[in-house]
């Protein structure tokens, strides 16, 4: 049986209708066709899905759709605004905070929550904040730079 | 400002998309495709009595079963075994689907296609095999045993036995001189597995138009899968394409080719007429891929005073798990280089590569050499320990010096050839690494430790790449070769070397790797070669585009070529920037045209005026257009090195070990790109602290991967990872024309010998095996301290 959903995705409403059993990371990436939540585990520790939902990080692949019906959700493809990448995104360019990328739209949406709650993050908290992501590539070394950038170009633009 | 490119941290031009979601990864692809899910194994080791697909056949949405039964004669042989050597003698390889035994647990026994994966899932769960258990071999003591055999035609289960040796000066062999030697040492060392476990497992997504074959698959090698492919399926090869979308990470695993899946894929989506794609999830990727490390070494040696090294005698039981398809390359690869930055007196080595009922073992980032490393470092600082001496001392002792280079060990290395160090400076670089850390100053205290670990890395290995150059008439530069990628930023390091190489500003190049139908010949990205290998060739394929350039500018300007140079895209007589020409045009009048298509293209046409009437527009030997195509192959392999040293504190109530410093020092000839490399050895250092301290594959008597999931699996998040302190030393490869060495796999190799070091240092008590858990040193301890 398939359930009638409205997802508001990046601000837009999308009417999708999914068996209940749909993962919220599969009808955003294959529903939706916005790949960009990707898929490490399926079983919630890596991160990769995180998305954002009524502004809070969880992991899309934990979450079946239909229990976020009429919820708004914040995918990486959200994050930029109008006049380009966003802070954020800008301090992983800058910071060499990605190599294969497919971690990335989990630590980017994971980072974006942690900022707004906590604008200016000691070492510890931003270890603390990103503990919950897994990268195989990078070593966090640069992810932990980027999280601080990122702060101070937030900052910087408040 | 265009010839600053190389050496300088340009940032990745792969950034902007794969920071917005608009990454394109297998499973981003072929929204509208099948879906197939595989029938895995849950026996390590059975007969197939039976399968009855009976009860899958009424999930709504079903498309298609197959089992070993239904493929084709040629589809269902067994996978290549890729790497062939005369020591191999039982190589074995396994079916795309299981034919009759399995042979380990996860291997596919039958593949379902449906409309989406849940349904094919459904389907799998529902089909019934009948197996009839097997005793399994599991672990490397049982298995030398050779009471049971993972293949029944393969006796004691050995695959492999290899022995190399090489004598002193003095022409004594290595046991001899042992004997012969005032100290003598005699240890055994115990490594774990581990994985290569990229963030996106494996994945593969085909399409059949009736005539051609398009195959995406996550690979670290599109050419080879597409020869693989073509071969299997009795297809010509122009029918084949392969690609490699964006790739989420590698570290070794995606160099095997092919996987079951890169066949069968393919030839359903040709049977079906349909697309399909297959999306490996975790337990799969844990479960059917592949892992690495895995050895117990068994070491004598003998030293003089001084702690020389005058006879090394190490004896290696390599776990190869049930499959032999990357051939012995990892023991080869660790037998070689555990020799490291060292003159050894005589060194004998002699493996036994032994089948188990386990997940094969190829492969992962290192292949081979943390295990190496981990031998002769630990021998060192045993050497040390035994003389009470300095464990820098005793390194410096036994070093290759500055002016020995080229240094022939007197090994065959994983490439066939002879084992030759082209260039470095060991004892500079000891000394680096001691400032670094702080070695001469450090205060030791109970729980408080510092280690150190030297490993040189052949990298760059051949055969060969190639790369191909186009500058169009728009002036943009278009750059492909063969290879693949999965993170390393090639698009922006291979966009500096041909900018630097053409004169033309960054922004104009564009590179394209691991797709086909741009460049066919091509081996792969794996033992830090991508740089090395593909850049040289790039940079070869980028001097004949700029001396065609400078042929063709010299004719409209009426000048000599020696006298041009290209600047910022422009090819201007040097000291006279007046007289120019963009290389836009250049490309322009390259191409003698008919019709135009545009303002510029009318330049090149046939009444333009441009081209002497007397002289066929394309002369001879000459071809339209301005590009070019290169190949470089190295003679032999170049030799990174690098030196690493590590603070460890250890409690003492729990046990817990904290890496509280980490230093590297790192020399991989001349840099392209210092983020980048920076960011590989971060990483790299990562994995190997994942590999000292975490990361094992927890196999039960039965066979059973006990701890097949991230959250059994201990990989390190952010807060596991110290900040690791980096210096680079540049000792330029003499063997290609960029001076560059690999530097991917660098991180990794010696970080499990180093934290055993710091341990070691730290508790006062022999660190023999790897990785070293809280509870490990906790028994350790009461052993030691009862």
């Amino acid at each position: 049986m398939e359930h009638e959903i409205t997802l508001v995705v990046n601000g837009a409403a999308r009417r999708v209708s999914v068996p209940a059993r749909r993962l919220l990371s599969d009808c955003l990436r294959h529903d939706l066709g916005l790949t960009g939540t990707h898929v490490g585990c399926e079983h919630g520790v890596c991160g990769c899905c995180t998305v954002l939902l009524d502004g809070r990080p969880v992991r899309s692949c934990l979450t079946f759709a239909v229990t976020v019906d009429g919820c708004e959700i914040t995918t990486v493809e959200g994050l930029a605004g109008a006049d380009g990448l966003s802070p954020v995104q800008r301090a992983f360019a800058e910071c060499h905070g990605l190599q294969c990328g497919f971690c990335t739209p989990g630590f980017l949406c994971t980072v974006t929550a942690l900022l707004r709650d906590n604008p200016a993050p000691t070492d510890e908290e931003v270890l603390e904040g990103v503990s919950g992501n897994l990268c195989r590539c990078t070593g966090y070394q640069n992810i932990v730079k980027a999280v601080h950038r990122a702060a101070e170009l937030l900052a910087e633009e408040a | 400002m265009t010839t600053r490119l190389f050496g300088e941290p340009v940032p990745r031009r792969e950034d902007p998309r794969l920071l917005t979601g608009n990454g394109r990864y297998l499973d981003d692809l072929g929204r509208d495709a099948l879906a197939a899910a595989f029938v895995r194994s849950p026996h390590a080791h059975a007969r197939i009595r039976d399968i009855d697909v009976g009860p899958a056949l009424d999930v709504e949405g079903l498309v298609a079963i197959y089992t070993f039964e239904d493929l084709p004669e040629r589809v269902g042989r067994p996978l290549p075994l890729l790497i062939p050597h005369p020591a191999l003698t039982h190589g074995r390889t396994a079916y795309p689907l299981a034919k009759d035994v399995v042979r380990h647990v996860g291997e596919p026994v039958a593949m379902v296609v449906a409309t989406d994966r849940y349904a094919a899932e459904d389907a799998c769960a529902l089909i019934e095999v009948d197996y009839e258990p097997l005793k399994p071999v599991v672990g490397l003591e049982e298995a030398v045993q050779g009471a049971q055999l993972v293949h029944e035609d393969v006796p004691g289960n050995v695959g492999a036995h290899l022995v190399q040796e090489v004598a002193g000066a003095d022409g004594r062999g290595a046991r001899e001189a042992i004997e012969a030697s005032p100290h003598t040492l005699a240890f055994r060392l115990d490594i774990e597995r581990s994985a290569s476990m990229p963030l996106e497992g494996r994945g593969v997504y085909a399409r059949w138009d009736g005539r051609d074959l398009r195959v995406y698959s996550s690979t670290q090698t599109s050419t080879s899968v597409r020869m693989a492919v073509a071969a299997a399926l009795g297809l010509p090869l122009p029918q084949v394409e392969v690609i490699a979308p964006d790739v989420g990470g590698g570290f070794g695993v995606k160099i095997v080719h092919p996987w079951p899946e890169e066949i069968l894929l393919p030839w359903a989506a040709m049977t079906l007429g349909r697309e399909i794609k297959w999306t490996e999830d975790r337990r799969e990727h844990f479960i059917s891929s592949a892992h690495e490390r895995g050895q117990v070494q068994y070491v004598r040696v003998g030293f003089d005073d001084d702690g020389r090294v005058l006879g090394l005698d190490v004896t290696i039981l390599h776990d190869h798990g049930a499959y032999t398809p990357y051939g012995i390359i990892v023991p080869i690869v660790t037998s070689t280089q555990l020799l490291g930055p060292y003159k050894i007196g005589s060194y004998r080595v002699e493996f036994s590569a032994v089948y188990t009922n386990t997940v094969q073992v190829t492969p992962y980032r290192g292949a081979g050499r943390p295990q190496g490393v981990f031998c002769m470092e630990r021998t060192m600082d045993k050497i040390a320990w035994h003389l009470g001496k300095d464990r820098t001392e005793v390194r410096a002792a036994n070093f290759i010096q500055p002016g020995e280079f080229p240094y022939d060990q007197g090994m065959t290395f994983q490439d066939g050839r002879p084992l030759i160090y082209d260039s470095g400076d060991y004892p500079e670089m000891l000394r680096m690494i001691k400032e670094l850390i702080g070695w001469d100053d450090f205060e030791r205290a109970p729980g408080r430790g510092i280690g150190i670990g030297c490993y040189v890395e052949g990298t760059g290995v051949g055969p060969y790449e190639g790369g191909h150059v186009q500058v169009t008439s728009d002036g943009r530069v278009h750059v492909s070769t063969g290879l693949t990628s999965q993170g390393q930023g090639h698009e922006t390091v291979f966009a500096q070397i041909a900018a630097a190489e053409l004169g033309v500003p960054i922004e104009r190049v564009s590179v394209v790797t691991g797709d086909t139908r741009r460049f066919g010949y091509a081996v792969g990205t794996f033992a830090s070669r991508a740089a090395v290998v593909s850049g040289n060739a790039i940079a070869l394929a980028c001097r004949k585009v700029r001396e065609k350039a400078l042929r063709i500018a010299a004719d409209a300007l009426e000048a000599d070529p020696s006298d041009l140079q290209i600047t910022d895209g422009l090819v201007h007589v040097a000291g006279a920037p007046g007289a120019s020409i963009p290389l836009s045009t250049v490309a322009v009048l390259s191409n003698p045209l008919r019709y135009a298509f545009d303002e510029e293209a009318a330049k090149a046409t046939q009444f333009s005026g441009t081209a002497s009437p007397d002289r066929p527009p394309v002369a001879e030997e000459e071809e339209p257009g301005l590009e070019g195509r290169d190949y470089y192959s190295p003679i032999r392999s170049t030799f990174a090195a690098g030196m690493h040293a590590a603070v460890v504190e250890t409690d003492p109530d729990t046990a817990e070990i904290k890496v509280v410093r980490y230093a590297v020092v790192h020399d991989c000839g001349r840099l392209i790109n210092p983020m980048i490399v920076e960011g590989q050895i971060h990483g790299g250092v990562a994995q190997g602290i994942g590999g000292a301290l975490y990361e094992r594959m927890a196999y039960d008597s039965h066979g059973q991967l006990v701890n097949a999931s991230f959250m059994d699996f201990l990989m390190p998040y952010a807060t596991e990872i110290p900040h690791i302190e980096t210096d680079h030393l540049e000792t330029p490869s003499p063997l290609n024309p960029l001076g560059i060495k690999g530097a991917g796999e660098a991180g990794v190799i010696p970080v499990s010998a180093v934290i055993a070091s710091a341990i070691e240092d730290a508790e006062g008590i022999e660190i023999d095996r790897m990785p070293i858990s809280p509870s490990d040193l906790f028994a350790l301890r009461s052993t030691h301290h009862p």
